[in-house]
């Protein structure tokens, strides 16, 4: 087991190491100033970006910690939104078969569309970019999470569901005691698909609203032709989905449970 | 007086080719005196499970009811509480919330102090201190049902029933939780309907057996009085001309006359 992860690891970096050689290899002798920029120029932007993440010269001009902290507001607005909306439609749509039947030929028509399908009507509706951008990660959170408790919930054991019945708890006790546990592993499965699925939307949102946030800044720095900052981005984007992820991860690995 | 009275219950199951219904026993009827603790002995698929849960509420009787203390039963309730086969604890739970959980609704009204004090003291009644914040998977079968059995008993239900509470724990621990559950009866004297299908362990534990004929369609063929002094030695009981009496009888039953189904009456 040890011995296999010293092999991942080393595995691993010869692999990026291989990579990056061949990027700056490939780079190294096209003329100065054009071409895709390689892997160290992107490494002295990340060193410039990283120095002063919090810099504000204006609309156009903001550092990357800024624009990343305007992404992140608007994930946890709506995806917190959209879970709560999730798994309280969810948890209904589970402990009842008759509804969940009814309601689920709905729900298989509007999952697979796009979020930023939705994006007209909310600009139409609300009249606000910012508030459309929210609704539209709210509309990504939604259906993973939603499916997944519906499910959880519909296959909870019905020896957990008789102990409940027999000690008479009310419906409050019964949900908090005995239903969201005994479906949480299945509910915060959700929750990690529909956080990935929201922080993908969120970039391309923002593309479209402008303003502020990730996906404005590596629109506007296409404009500007600052492939270098364009690519620093992606890294970044990048690192932060894996950190929203492990969180989400450490929270599941919390609510297992082994029968 | 009659305190649970089981009232001519048939139990039919939509039949397995789809249409119409397979009869599981018809007409069963008996009663349980108050502190009385009388055992259901039959083969499997005699419905003695069944019968159990339609006394729990969790299932209904296609005839008949079930009067507990001259109320109709027709929901689960705190009254019954029923300790399974399969243990059904809460696995996210510790032992100590599993049972708290229990006692809790049992005495809405008890301080936390309370709760915790009651959960403690059964915790040590059946031998499970220091393992107060594991959970179930990280006990055995045999200590799992201690739990479900403390989880029971520290409701103070009416009625308890077990339903082949020690079917899934292996044999050794099997006999000192069966000497742990007559010690807690003995204390608490309970009304007790047990489902099994060990014979040594209804001759040990009851006063009276009620054998059923083999299913489908199975009735209630005999109520066996055991009529062997309190409290019961397993050691002892194994030269009492008694015991061995109404082990041969029952097993002969259960070997030879239960086949006959509806026709024996």
């Amino acid at each position: 087991m040890r011995h296999d992860r010293a092999r991942v690891m080393l595995i691993s970096l010869l692999l990026g190491t291989i990579f990056v050689g061949a990027w700056q290899a490939a780079v190294v002798r096209q003329p100065k100033g054009k071409g895709l920029p390689g892997p160290a120029a992107v490494a002295v932007e990340a060193w410039e970006t990283l120095r002063h993440p919090f810099y504000d010269n204006g609309p156009n001009d903001k550092g990357i910690g800024l624009q990343l902290g305007a992404s992140l507001g608007r994930l946890v607005v709506g995806y917190v939104a959209g879970s709560a909306v999730a798994i309280m439609l969810g948890v209904t749509l589970g402990l009842s078969p008759v509804l969940y039947r009814a309601v689920n030929p709905y729900i298989q028509v509007l999952k697979p569309v796009s979020p930023l399908a939705w994006m007209p009507l909310f600009l139409y509706t609300l009249k606000d970019s910012g508030q459309s951008a929210i609704l539209v990660i709210f509309m990504s959170s939604l259906w993973p999470t939603l499916a997944n408790t519906a499910f959880g919930v519909a296959s909870i054991k019905r020896d957990y569901l008789n102990v409940a019945a027999i000690l008479q708890l009310g419906w409050l006790r019964r949900l908090v005691t005995v239903v969201l546990p005994a479906a949480a592993p299945a509910i915060v499965a959700g929750l990690r698909i529909s956080i990935g699925s929201a922080w993908i939307a969120i970039v391309a949102a923002e593309m479209l609203i402008g303003g502020t946030g990730i996906g404005y800044f590596v629109w506007n720095e296409w404009n500007n032709l600052q492939l270098t900052s364009v690519i620093f981005a992606i890294l970044a984007i990048g690192l932060i989905g894996v950190l929203l992820d492990a969180g989400l991860g450490r929270l599941s690995r919390a609510l297992a449970y082994s029968e | 007086m009659d305190f649970l009275v089981v009232d001519h219950v048939t139990k039919n199951f939509p039949a397995a080719s789809g249409s119409g219904e397979t009869c599981v026993f018809r007409d069963v009827a008996f009663t349980i005196a108050e502190g009385e603790f009388l055992t259901m002995v039959g083969h499997s698929g005699c419905g003695k499970s069944t019968l159990l849960n339609i006394i729990a509420g969790l299932e209904r009787s296609t005839a008949g009811g079930v009067v507990l203390s001259g109320r109709q039963i027709a929901e689960p309730g705190m009254d019954r509480m029923v300790v399974f086969q399969n243990f059904s604890l809460m696995p996210w739970m510790t032992v100590f919330e599993n049972i708290r959980l229990a006692v809790r609704a049992a005495f809405p009204g008890w301080s936390r102090a309370q709760v915790n004090a009651c959960v403690q003291r059964w915790i040590t009644t059946v031998g499970l201190g220091g393992s107060e914040s594991k959970r179930p998977a990280a006990l055995s079968g045999g200590m799992r049902q201690r739990v479900g059995l403390a989880r029971a008993f520290s409701t103070e239900p009416k009625v308890l029933l077990l339903d082949e509470p020690f079917a899934q724990i292996d044999a050794l621990t099997r006999g000192v939780i069966q000497d742990e559950l007559m010690r807690m009866w003995t204390a608490s004297r309970n009304t007790v309907f047990m489902v099994t299908h060990d014979v040594d362990e209804a001759i040990l534990l009851s006063d009276r057996i009620a054998l059923m004929t083999s299913g489908p369609g199975a009735r209630l063929a005999e109520l066996v009085e055991v009529k062997l002094a309190r409290p019961r030695r397993r050691s002892e009981l194994i030269d009492d001309p008694e015991y061995l009496r109404l082990r041969t009888h029952i097993l002969r039953f259960l070997v030879e006359g239960s086949g006959q189904g509806g026709s024996h009456g």
